[in-house]
């Protein structure tokens, strides 16, 4: 490594020096803007973003229309013990944050996680763009740095989609102010602005999981389709086994086990047990995952 | 300052075998000397890709050992792979981008390529290999030709000290055929020594100056082209209509192998002034349209070395 190089802060020094020119170790991120610019470019992963900003909207007119037929919403969340945040969002727009976010966090966001996640090294093997990457040299471990990355700046920006997409939806067919936490005590818009603004960081943290065991998956196959399937696969069986009784000690370990823990953040005060069961869940899932995807990728042969 | 010539490649008893049993390289040893247009020739199924494979750091070999521009691989991939600019078993590009940011992403991700000369280099890249009007094109609806163009172009965004090329006109027409080989010929009156691989014989003898022959993932012989053609005797080939006569004669005159195809009679040429077999030719009465050895090519060293036909179809 290049001890005449000034050690910039967080800036691993890695990759050979040219015969000639100095080599800047913050080069070493133009992979990663590389990575993100062609990520977000893709046709698909648009048409992920617009399936999810779909989804509030969707929910969003749901309840206009049968509030507005005098009815009134039934009570209860999505599933598993989900909180009721859909029969308060005629009193307040802000309310469909959660609501979308509760009603995306169990499929529809970690499915496109496992998409992107499963296609990261999966989808260049297939193309063959994997060889040239791996010979230009990206390296395998910055390559796969990258690539976790990104996905986790998609985990990010698809929350985000949600979350925003709720909030215009809201805003428009809503009114607006001061809200009830579950606790019953009242805080103010801005308050309340801020939490949802917390809840969709921590959603987008409960994510973390399911892309680092994405990324593995995508490390052992040479075809993009067969990884996406299986981390959605993976996802679904996951789901499923999460409400079976009989595997009560299990799931714990479970990476979807905690992951409407997220409304606890709408407690006075904010009850944390569960949230912090669910970072270290997510936490442990990336360590191991990705010390397998690791593993895996740098020792694996590259013949596609 | 003299140095021994430089040896750019150098493979020692390398071996491949693949996960599901197939031996594809066995032990090879070879030598690629530095400023070579060095011809990597061998049938389909010999083991060239897979020997590039190892070269560039994408597999690990089996057992023996590899060096690049002097280090070993793959362990010293990253401090040896931005001086090579590879194509290995056709082109690869993002569809749905275009040519130029195609480029701009594998330039992106070589670490050691400076962002700042990244548009400027592209574009060199681009113009070298006749794509510039096309850039913007996004690369699914290049021909191959062009896709294989772009790939040599990836190859060229940083000056190179080796460029590794598998099968470069592979399914491409005769046009672009005859347009790949003269790049690589302007690539290496440049001094960037070329490994080539190729199972077409008269593609290595028209572009390389050493060539090594695979067969059945072993090394079947390796050197300067010219020389490995002139180990193996030329023929005498004698043009007449008066074919079996002509046979007759040769036999006479002490010539082996004698052939005779329509009015064409060729056959080893006998240890003897060739100005007297001519003669002879001729006072037997045989009318010679033409008489003359004809250079040995590549094709008759492999024929010779290996005891059979270069299956070229595969
Ligand atoms: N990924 C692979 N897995 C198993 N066998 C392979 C693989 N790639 C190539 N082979 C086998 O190895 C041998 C050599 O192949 P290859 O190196 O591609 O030859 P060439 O490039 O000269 O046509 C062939 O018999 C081929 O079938
Ligand atoms: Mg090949």
């Amino acid at each position: 490594m290049s001890q005449d190089e000034a050690v910039l802060p967080g800036g691993a020094i890695e990759g050979a020096r040219k015969a000639g020119g100095k080599v800047n170790p913050l080069w070493t991120f133009g992979l990663l803007r590389s990575e993100l610019l062609t990520t977000f470019r893709r046709w698909r992963t648009l048409a992920l973003l617009a399936v999810l900003a779909a989804v509030p909207i969707l929910v969003g007119i749901a309840v206009k229309i049968e509030t507005g037929d005098g009815g009134s919403m039934g009570g209860g969340g999505p599933q598993g013990g989900g909180p009721a945040f859909i029969s308060q969002i005629t009193n307040n727009g802000l309310f469909l944050v959660f609501t979308a976010l509760a009603a995306t966090l169990p499929f529809f966001l970690p499915m496109a996680i496992g998409v992107i996640a499963g296609d990261a090294i999966a989808g260049e093997a297939n193309a063959g763009t994997l060889r040239y990457l791996l010979v230009a040299p990206a390296g395998r471990s910055r390559l796969l740095l990258t690539k976790y990355a990104t996905t986790m700046a998609f985990c990010l920006v698809a929350t985000l989609v949600v979350a925003i997409s709720a909030l215009t939806v809201g805003a428009l067919l809503f009114p607006l102010g001061e809200l009830t936490t579950i606790s019953g005590t009242r805080i103010s818009f801005a308050e309340g602005l801020g939490r949802a603004l917390l809840i969709a960081l921590v959603v987008a943290a409960s994510l973390i999981g399911v892309a680092a065991l994405g990324l593995f998956v995508s490390t052992l196959t040479n075809s993009g389709i067969a990884a996406m399937a299986t981390t959605v696969g993976l996802l679904i069986t996951v789901q499923i086994l999460d409400q079976i009784p009989q595997l009560h000690a299990l799931q714990p370990y479970f990476f979807s086990h905690y992951w409407l823990s997220f409304a606890d953040l709408m407690r006075e005060p904010v009850y944390w047990d569960d949230l912090v069961k669910n970072l270290g869940i997510q936490g442990l899932y990336a360590a191991v995952f990705g010390s397998a995807a690791w593993a895996r990728f740098t020792t694996r042969d590259i013949t596609a | 300052m003299e140095e021994l010539p430089d040896t750019v490649i150098a493979t020692q008893a390398l071996t491949k075998r693949y996960r599901g049993g197939q031996l594809a390289v066995d032990g090879l040893d070879l030598t690629v000397p530095a400023g070579s247009v060095f011809g990597f020739l061998g049938p389909n199924g010999s083991g060239k890709t897979t020997t590039i494979r190892m070269l560039m750091g994408l597999i690990e070999p089996t057992a023996g050992s590899a060096r690049v521009l002097g280090q070993p691989m793959p362990r010293s991939a990253r401090a040896v792979l931005p001086h090579v600019g590879a194509l290995i078993e056709g082109p690869a590009l993002y569809g749905f981008l275009s040519g130029r940011d195609n480029l701009l992403r594998y330039d992106a991700a070589d670490p050691t390529a400076d962002p700042r000369t990244r548009r400027t280099r592209v574009a060199a890249a681009l113009d070298r290999v006749g794509l510039t009007a096309a850039a913007g094109k996004k690369a699914k609806a290049y021909s191959l030709g062009m896709k294989q163009r772009l790939g040599l172009a990836a190859a060229l965004l940083q000056p190179r000290r080796l460029l590794v090329l598998d099968e470069p006109t592979n399914g491409l027409d005769p046009q672009g055929m005859r347009e790949i080989r003269s790049l690589i010929r302007e690539l290496a009156s440049d001094g960037t020594t070329v490994f080539l691989s190729s199972h077409l014989l008269d593609e290595i003898e028209q572009v390389c100056t050493h060539a090594a022959v695979m067969a059945q993932g072993r090394l079947i012989t390796q050197g300067v082209v010219a020389e490995l053609a002139a180990g193996v005797r030329g023929r005498l080939v004698v043009t007449t209509p008066d074919a079996g006569e002509a046979a007759r004669v040769l036999k006479e005159q002490g010539a082996g192998d004698v052939v005779v195809i329509d009015d064409r009679v060729t056959a080893e040429p006998p240890d003897r002034d060739l100005a007297d077999v001519n003669a002879a030719l001729v006072k037997a009465g045989v009318r010679v349209r033409g008489f003359g050895v004809e250079r040995a090519s590549l094709e008759d060293a492999f024929v010779a070395l290996t005891g059979e036909g270069f299956d070229v179809a595969g």
